[in-house]
């Protein structure tokens, strides 16, 4: 069945709730308005008040409020408006949701899933177009997924909300009403295992989040000049399935990063860790990375847009691509 | 209240008391490190509130978190390993000082960042009342948590959705070295912070501890009866320094201040009741101490006999 990433999401935690009467949804303007992308559509006729909580803007109070939920047993997933919010809740989130489970030696677990938009959409401007994954991958303790399909999406968003750890799922508010086969079945994709989206021979292209998509992209006008490019997404990025990646650089023996963070930001994702493995006797250090540029990073206008993220559109990210995938 | 329950109560503080009088032993031998709060001069306030519970209610606590977990039964020799960072600790090492956690207790957790627990209590909280259960969370915090964030949304949210816990505002009057006055616009009611949110707010004498008793007992019954938050100001004094870093007194208060507050000492306050009363004699309390250091000697020898963890436990409990 053909469906959008929102509606998928909408379904597979419509599942969840049905499944696992622990399961709730916490956040603001989850509720009446359904969430702020729609997302929620429906769920509080299906489930009431008191499973589809809307909450003060007050990020702090109820994240924190949601992981002593999860201490006591519930399962919630909190949805964030959009991540930049998190940043307000980012003591509960490090400090005690990752570090619970540790500090207690076992004793308590947080079963709980922050989910919500993560990334640059259209002229936001500079608070509302931020990527902040590398933020979260640094800490031990969270689990960070990140999908770029609407199959995916339901299906990662199933194993977070019945995995023991905290998760971090991070959506895109671009991706919500891109389209794409998704399974009627209650299907579930482990977390912390990769993809290979497109085989190729030539050059590795990783990709996660709607990156996939101009990944994807490239790599399809690649074939046409004849450079075969394997396009994989880590899906999760904390645990990274470092295996599927290596054996795909072992294989290309050239590697292509496209995310949407800041450059530097990409060497706190143990992406990066890559460039350390080495493949058959050589280092696999041709590790180039297209990503957010630092200087019109989060500008406002279109046209800057274009020159700040990566996009096909843009001749140098092709240019780039074409240069290692053929050298 | 019957002869049985104070000396009951008197030997629960007693033994905070000396508990953590071997604690800062053991922090000068080097057994224990890191940062050690103790709690010598508050030790009514967790005692009479404790007593108040039920075994399934919910506690939480801040870093100076020692006497909590033991008002609330916990194994001396597994607190004390704990603080030595021993396997055999409550947390397996792994918490320390300020992270104990009984789970089994529910003694839901010690945590060191100022303010930053409050949500946690309600969430408890909310957990119970979306089960429709009637048990109640008890939320100890300094005086210097009350002007953060983290409280105030905390407060809202918990009047906004009817949430059954008891903020237990210990008001030891300073936060390191900033006395409260200095730090909360309220200060001279800092219940009054909660009262904006149309809580109900009260304050008792920190130091009586079967003021604390009754004072906890009559909030707690409104919260699990009317399902609404309490807040709860306890006003008590630290006889020590903020940790073993900071000596009892100097920059930011006088000897002679501290020696007036030791004239309340809450052991002494009880002791003086009874022996007036003719509740207990001079015999009850030599013996009590004597039993007293029997167990606060074996929780030393536990934890020192303990095994450390070994360095592959580091990647243990990180995740599931
Ligand atoms: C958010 C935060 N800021 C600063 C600190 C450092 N700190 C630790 S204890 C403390 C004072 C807290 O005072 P209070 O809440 O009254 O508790 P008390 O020590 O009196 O028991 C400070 C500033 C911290 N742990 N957390
Ligand atoms: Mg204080």
């Amino acid at each position: 069945m053909k469906t959008t990433y929102r509606e998928a999401l909408n379904q597979a935690l419509k599942e969840e709730m049905r499944r696992d009467d622990r399961v709730f949804l916490i956040g603001e303007d989850v509720a009446y308005y359904q969430g702020a992308f729609k997302v929620s559509k429906g769920f509080l006729e299906e489930f009431g008040s008191s499973r589809v909580v809307d909450t003060p803007i007050t990020e702090l109070g109820f994240t924190g409020l949601a992981i002593g939920a999860a201490m006591a047993g519930l399962r919630p997933v909190v949805e964030v408006m959009t991540f930049n919010f998190a940043l307000l809740a980012m003591d509960q989130v490090v400090n005690n949701a990752a570090k619970i489970r540790y500090m207690s030696g076992g004793q308590l677990s947080v079963p709980i899933v922050i989910r919500g938009p993560g990334s640059a959409a259209r002229q936001l401007g500079a608070q509302h177009s931020q990527s902040l994954e590398a933020w979260f991958c640094h800490v031990p303790g969270l689990k960070v997924v990140a999908p770029a399909t609407p199959f995916d999406a339901k299906g990662l968003i199933k194993s977070a909300i019945r995995d023991e750890n905290p998760v971090i799922f991070l959506e895109a508010q671009l991706l919500y009403p891109v389209q794409g086969e998704v399974g009627d079945d209650d299907y579930t994709i482990p977390l912390g295992v990769a993809e290979v989206k497109r085989p190729g021979t030539d050059v590795t292209l990783i990709a996660y989040s709607k990156m996939l998509l101009v990944a994807l992209e490239a790599a399809g006008k690649l074939a046409q000049e004849g450079i075969q490019a394997e396009v994989i997404d880590p899906r999760t990025l904390r645990p990274l399935d470092l295996a599927t990646l290596a054996t795909s650089a072992k294989k290309t023996g050239k590697v292509v990063i496209v995310e949407e963070g800041s450059r530097r930001a990409i060497k706190f994702l143990s992406i990066w860790r890559l460039s350390t493995l080495s493949v058959s006797g050589r280092s696999a250090g041709q590790v180039f990375v297209i990503a957010r540029s630092e200087t019109t990073k989060q500008s406002h206008e279109t046209k800057d847009e274009i020159a700040a993220f990566p996009v096909v559109a843009r001749n140098d990210t092709i240019r780039h691509i074409r240069r290692i995938g053929g050298e | 209240m019957e002869r049985a329950h104070l000396l009951h109560l008197y030997t629960q503080m007693l033994l905070i008391r000396r508990f953590e009088e071997r604690t800062a032993e053991m922090y000068a031998l080097g057994k224990i490190g890191g940062f050690c709060h103790l709690y010598i001069g508050e030790e009514a306030v967790a005692v009479g509130a404790v007593d108040a519970l039920r075994p399934d209610d919910y506690v939480f606590s801040a870093y100076r978190d020692h006497g909590h977990c033991l008002a609330r039964g916990s194994d001396p020799k597994r607190v004390m390993a704990e603080l030595f960072g021993r396997s055999t600790g409550l947390c397996k090492g792994k918490g320390g000082s300020m992270h104990l956690v009984d789970a089994e207790r529910r003694f839901m957790g010690g945590y060191a960042i100022v303010g930053g627990h409050l949500p946690l209590a309600a969430g408890v909280a909310f957990a119970v009342k979306y089960r429709g259960g009637d048990q109640v969370v008890l939320c100890f915090f300094g005086e210097g948590a009350v002007p953060s964030g983290a409280c105030h949304e905390t407060l809202n949210l918990a009047a906004l959705w009817g949430l059954p816990v008891l903020f237990l505002c210990e008001n030891n009057r300073y936060g390191m070295g900033t006395p409260v006055e200095r730090a909360v616009a309220l200060y001279a009611d800092v219940a009054q912070n909660a009262a904006a949110y149309g809580i109900e707010a009260g304050r008792v004498d920190g130091m009586e501890v079967l003021a604390v008793r009754e004072a906890v007992g009559k909030a707690l019954e409104q919260v699990r009866t009317r399902k609404r938050p309490y807040f709860l100001e306890a006003v008590t004094y630290r006889f020590l320094g903020h940790s073993m870093a900071d000596p009892a007194h100097g920059h930011y208060r006088t000897k002679a201040e501290v020696d007036e507050a030791k004239k309340r000492d809450p052991l002494l306050l009880l002791r003086t009741r009874m022996l007036g009363e003719r509740l207990a004699t001079e015999a009850d309390f030599k013996r009590i101490e004597q039993e007293v250091a029997q167990i606060v000697r074996e929780a030393v020898e536990f934890a020192d006999a303990s095994p450390a963890p070994p360095v592959t436990a580091l990647e243990d409990d990180v995740y599931a």
